[in-house]
């Protein structure tokens, strides 16, 4: 049996479980500077002045960089990754982005934008000097919250966003819409907060980077999801210097979640450093630094309303979103609420007619980028809030509403109104087993029991699902002279365990030894072009690539034995990492005709001069055709009703994930999806204070990260329905834990305190606002 | 962290004359509070004098009906003494619900209580019970020792040396933690001995607090039933992130009705 398939432990884990991984902050080099960001303190103000002369002469500083400065050198500004033509507003006029230098130079529009760049011997020294920096700032009034932003009145992020809407787009089709609403039997409405979170990453963000002047060579050692990316945008956009000049390295990685796919201020000013100062530069955000300079994730508020005929069929959707979009438009921050989960509105249901109005609002925030689903687990959220309450009002179960309005598999490839073909899935098959994995019938019991106790019971279900798939990545097989397979990639692993998931496919292909492949990844010189990992589609990319590449390699590799073996290529098979002559007991392992093929001298000159690089071969996925993940969580918790903590008592997931190469790797993204969407439902909160949009929520000792005793054993379970739109039939499985993961929590939370009189929750469901949710309701029921 | 000198004293002696020696020193003890407000640069010692050197500072006695605990005792240390588990399992519960399993083994009892976070733990213990905090210098009564948020009775220079618990008949600690850093969000201590009940807050307040009607209701009747009609006033209370001065209030209710609940199982 082969090792796709199996639950192989993740080599990786060795190393990094023992010390042994090598991250950002473990490059060292001799002489290297550190760098330090001074950032403001204010959420809005204008520069008078900048004053380095004093910090410039203190000990142990060896230069300071400003705004002003890289403005005269002509270095380029961050941006966002959306062309203005591909993403505008939906009166066909462009958004507006706002522009953003490394180091800002005439106002500062969040707490944390980076002012100055100190580089000295010390971390302390550089901190000393920051001290001695003298700004002189025009504090301006600011806004941090949507609704703050959108005041009539209100203070403008930027002049040319009047009322602070950056974007103003929509899918779908108003009239329509309008005239469903108009036919229905039942109209639910609902809305919605999904709270600001803090990505948190368990590394946080950090660059080192070093210029040689002899031959004019950058190169960037940074904490990323993809070194080509980063790659290009520093060398295109920001350095403006041929892209060969540039190198990005993307040692081991401690967590992305979207933030490490952008290129972040501190990374292109590590490598002008550097080029400044005639020294290795090495910046590294401590946590403080990250709470306040990491992109953030979620923060929209909805409206939405569901139209029902009298069957409980859905006759129309239609959704008003504000999405905080922070002072900046950067990375694929404008899109996450608008184009990323556009294809995913409708949900897993038969929704005739779609309208989704959505904006983009510009606040005195740190920017909002992509958070693990970005965009996907909002918009199941929505829906799943959404059906959840309309089967209360109609007086329907959970799964029947759902059932009544599933596309079924015997449509499929099913086109959406919003225009998602989906190829494959059974949601009725996993909502039943989900519904018998978590006892769903046995509910009733386990809840009487729970008042006897003094608790709240509650139970919730979600059924989500995701649109993955897209943007090419190349991948190239090699052999190397010591017998070893390199695998390069365009993807770029930081916690998903790649280097396992990767080298069984290999191994299973070509035959060869698993602990002979290994995997290069993350350098935008030595491993192929990729658009980094993100948006679960790694294996989508990488795996078909390999696949693709694998076959190459077996394809030349039969011409060279067939020449080795003297035969006729149509006689050899390829069986068990071997050529074999049909009908014979001769064979060549592949390692070897590899070998022959590299050396070459044995090979008839046509061929050699033909496999310039031996078996050497490469191969990219660019087959079109989305994948969509899906699944069904249930969750069951208790509440206390005298002090509002809510405890998660039991969480089963079934998914469908397509075909699942590592069950264990598999059951480790679900699980630490689940607990962040159980972090973001009851527990972290990202808090700007209103009036002054300074950071409220920013140490560990107020952000409530989710931890080990926040949460149960989770049950999960798949189903393997085999996408047919790709050759391994994989859908992807990175954020789909977190996308499901927050509707069920709290549907169930309001399934607990439904009989208290309860109709409105969000999150996160603190024991405080659980708390002063139940006052009151009590209140409310005593009048 | 700005620059500061350490030194490592290896007598009480010592570490008063450095201390008289440098008025900017600051004695340092788990270090879980004194070394992150270092590296914030929100506090700039000239010197560091480390109490780690002191042996006789640190340890557990248990006798004369009482408890004494030595000020460089860690959280874990008292957590799972067998003697204070015996002796005052309400006190050796306190200490293991105190963060995590690094802050415990770190922490110690008399870096807690000369810091009077009013979020800390101790002071409910320590207030609770009626203890004696005896420094190099003085006894000084619970009752008198915490007089304000992040304010002790310790003058310049005095340095704990110890706790003196006495043992009571019945005790109780309960704690509604914030959800975050895990310190509390009110935390009640109960203690009933022969000279009555004593009922200490912290948490709730700016410093730690007795709640007379509290004390006189389970004097007379020392049962959760006897304080749930005492409404705690959110007047003098804190309100932040995670707790309403109004929340609060009602949670020290729920606190107190659990302690005398634990004191009573225990
Ligand atoms: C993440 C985290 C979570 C925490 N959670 C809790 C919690 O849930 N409950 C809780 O109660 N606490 C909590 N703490 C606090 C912790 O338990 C320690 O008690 C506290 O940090 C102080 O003890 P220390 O020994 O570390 O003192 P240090 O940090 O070394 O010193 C604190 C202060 O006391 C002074 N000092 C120390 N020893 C003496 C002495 N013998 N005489 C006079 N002055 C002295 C120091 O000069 C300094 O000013 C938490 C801390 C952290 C970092």
């Amino acid at each position: 049996m082969g090792l796709m398939s199996q639950p192989i432990r993740r080599t990786e884990d060795g190393r990094f479980i023992t010390g042994r991984g090598r991250y950002v902050d473990d490059v060292k080099m001799e002489g290297a500077a550190i760098g330090y960001a001074l950032r403001s303190p204010y959420a809005h103000a204008k520069i008078m002045s900048i004053d380095v002369e004093a910090a410039k002469s203190a000990p142990g500083v060896i230069g300071i960089i400003t705004g002003a400065e890289l403005e005269a050198a002509g270095i380029g500004h961050l941006g966002a990754a959306f062309p203005a033509s591909f993403l505008k507003n939906r009166d066909g006029t462009p958004r507006v982005d706002g522009d953003r230098a490394l180091l800002t130079v005439d106002y500062v529009r969040y707490v944390g934008e980076p002012v100055a760049f100190v580089v000295a011997e010390s971390l302390n020294a550089a901190k000393d000097a920051a001290e001695q920096i003298l700004v002189d700032y025009e504090e301006l009034p600011a806004v941090g919250l949507i609704d703050e932003a959108l005041d009539p009145g209100a203070p403008l992020v930027w002049p040319q966003a009047p009322g602070n809407i950056a974007l103003d787009w929509a899918q779908g089709d108003e009239a329509a819409t309008d005239a469903a609403f108009d036919r229905a039997a039942h109209v639910t409405r609902i809305d919605l907060v999904n709270n600001r979170v803090v990505v948190n990453s368990m590394e946080p963000r950090g660059a080192f980077g070093t210029y040689d002047k002899v031959t004019g060579q950058y190169e960037l050692y940074a904490t990323s999801q993809g070194s080509h990316p980063i790659a290009d945008t520093i060398a295109k956009r920001i350095l403006r210097i041929p892209p060969e000049r540039l190198r990005v390295i993307t040692p081991d990685v401690g967590g992305g979640f979207g933030l490490k796919m952008s290129t972040f201020a501190e990374y292109p000013l590590v490598l002008i450093a550097s080029e400044k100062f005639g020294m290795p530069v090495k910046w590294m955000s401590e946590r403080t630094e990250a709470f306040q300079s990491d992109s953030h994730g979620r923060d929209l508020k909805s409206h939405a309303e569901m139209a029902f005929d009298a069957g409980g069929r859905i006759l129309g959707y239609r959704i008003k979103t504000d999405f905080n979009l922070g002072a900046y438009g950067l990375g694929f921050g404008p899109g996450i609420q608008s184009v990323v989960p556009m294809f995913v509105v409708g949900g897993v249901y038969k929704v005739p007619v779609v309208y989704n109005h959505v904006r983009a609002v510009f606040t005195n925030t740190v920017p909002v980028e992509a958070y693990r689903g970005a965009g996907r687990p909002e918009a199941a959220y929505i829906i799943e809030r959404i059906m959840d309450l309309a089967a209360r009002e109609m007086g329907l179960s959970q799964d029947e509403i759902r059932l009544r309005n599933f596309i079924q598999s015997h449509e499929m490839p099913f086109r959406s109104y919003v225009g998602a073909v989906i190829d494959s899935g059974d949601f009725q098959r996993n909502l039943h087993d989900c519904l018998r994995q978590a006892d769903w019938a046995g509910f009733p019991a386990r809840r009487a029991e729970a008042e006897k106790r003094g608790k709240l019971r509650g139970r919730g279900l979600a059924y989500y699902i995701e649109k993955t798939a897209g943007g090419a990545s190349a991948v190239v097989i090699s052999f190397t002279p010591a017998g070893r397979v390199e695998v390069g990639v365009g993807t770029s692993a930081h916690g998903q365990g790649h280097e396992t998931t990767f080298a069984a496919i290999v191994a299973d292909k070509l035959g060869v030894p698993f602990d002979s492949i290994d995997l290069i990844q993350g350098d935008s010189i030595r491993a192929p072009w990729g658009g980094g990992t993100g948006g679960s589609r790694s294996l989508w990319n990488s795996g078909n690539g390999i696949l693709k590449a694998a076959d190459a390699v077996i394809d030349k590799g039969r011409e060279v034995a067939a020449a080795l073996m003297d035969t006729a290529q149509d006689a050899i098979t390829f069986e068990e990492g071997a050529f074999r002559v049909h009908g014979t007991n001769q064979f060549l392992p592949l390692l070897e005709v590899a070998e022959a093929a590299r050396a070459g001298s044995k090979l008839p000159p046509e061929l050699k001069a033909r496999l310039e690089k031996g078996l050497d071969s490469s191969g990219t996925h660019e087959e079109k055709g989305d994948t969509f993940p899906n699944g069904c969580h249930i969750c069951e918790l208790e509440i206390d009703p005298d002090t509002g903590k809510v405890s998660v008592i039991s969480y089963d997931v079934v998914d469908d994930f397509g075909f699942v190469l590592n069950p264990l790797i598999v059951a480790g993204q679900v699980h630490g999806g689940v607990a962040q969407g159980i972090g973001q439902a009851l527990l972290e909160n990202c808090l700007y204070e209103p009036g002054t949009a300074q950071l409220l929520s920013g140490s560990f000792m107020d952000y409530t990260m989710p931890r080990a005793d926040d949460l149960p054993s989770f049950g999960f379970t798949y189903n393997e329905i085999l996408c047919t739109t790709n050759p391994l039939g994989i859908k992807g499985c990175g954020e789909a834990g977190t996308v499901g993961a927050a509707p069920a929590v709290m549907n169930a939370v309001l399934d607990a305190l439904w009989d208290k009189g309860v109709r409105e929750v969000d999150m996160p469901m603190t024991a405080l606002r659980v708390w002063e949710t139940l006052q009151r309701a009590a209140a409310k029921a005593a009048v | 962290m700005y620059a500061f000198d350490y030194h490592k004293p290896r007598s009480l002696a010592e570490a008063t004359a450095l201390l008289n020696a440098n008025p900017e020193a600051r004695l340092l003890a788990g270090g879980m509070t004194l070394i992150p407000t270092l590296k914030q640069r929100l506090a700039s010692p000239s010197d560091l004098v480390d109490l780690g050197g002191l042996p006789d500072l640190a340890g557990i006695f248990v006798g004369d009906g009482e408890v004494r605990i030595g000020a460089m005792t860690t959280h874990a240390t008292v957590a799972h003494s067998a003697e204070v588990r015996a002796a005052l399992p309400a006190l050796a519960a306190l200490a293991e619900g105190i963060g995590d399993p690094q802050v415990r083994h770190r922490g110690t009892i008399g870096g807690s209580i000369s810091n009077a976070d009013p979020a800390a733990d101790y002071p409910a213990g320590v207030v609770g019970l009626g203890a004696t905090v005896v420094t190099d210098r003085r006894e000084i009564a619970a009752d008198n020792f915490f007089t304000g948020m992040f304010e002790t009775a310790l003058e310049p220079g005095e340095i704990v040396r110890q706790v003196r618990f006495p043992i009571p008949e019945a005790a109780g600690y309960a704690k509604f933690p914030n959800p975050a850093s895990r310190y509390a969000v009110a935390g009640v201590f109960v203690a009933r001995a022969a000279g009555g009940v004593r009922v200490a807050v912290t948490g709730a307040g700016p410093s730690v607090f007795r709640v007379p009607e509290m004390e006189a209701a389970l004097t007379a009747s020392f049962t959760p039933e006897a304080i749930a009609s005492v409404l705690v006033d959110a007047d003098d209370l804190n309100t932040d992130l995670h707790a309403t001065a109004a929340y609060r209030a009602h949670l020290v209710g729920v606190m107190a009705a659990r302690a005398v609940t634990s004191a009573l199982e225990s």
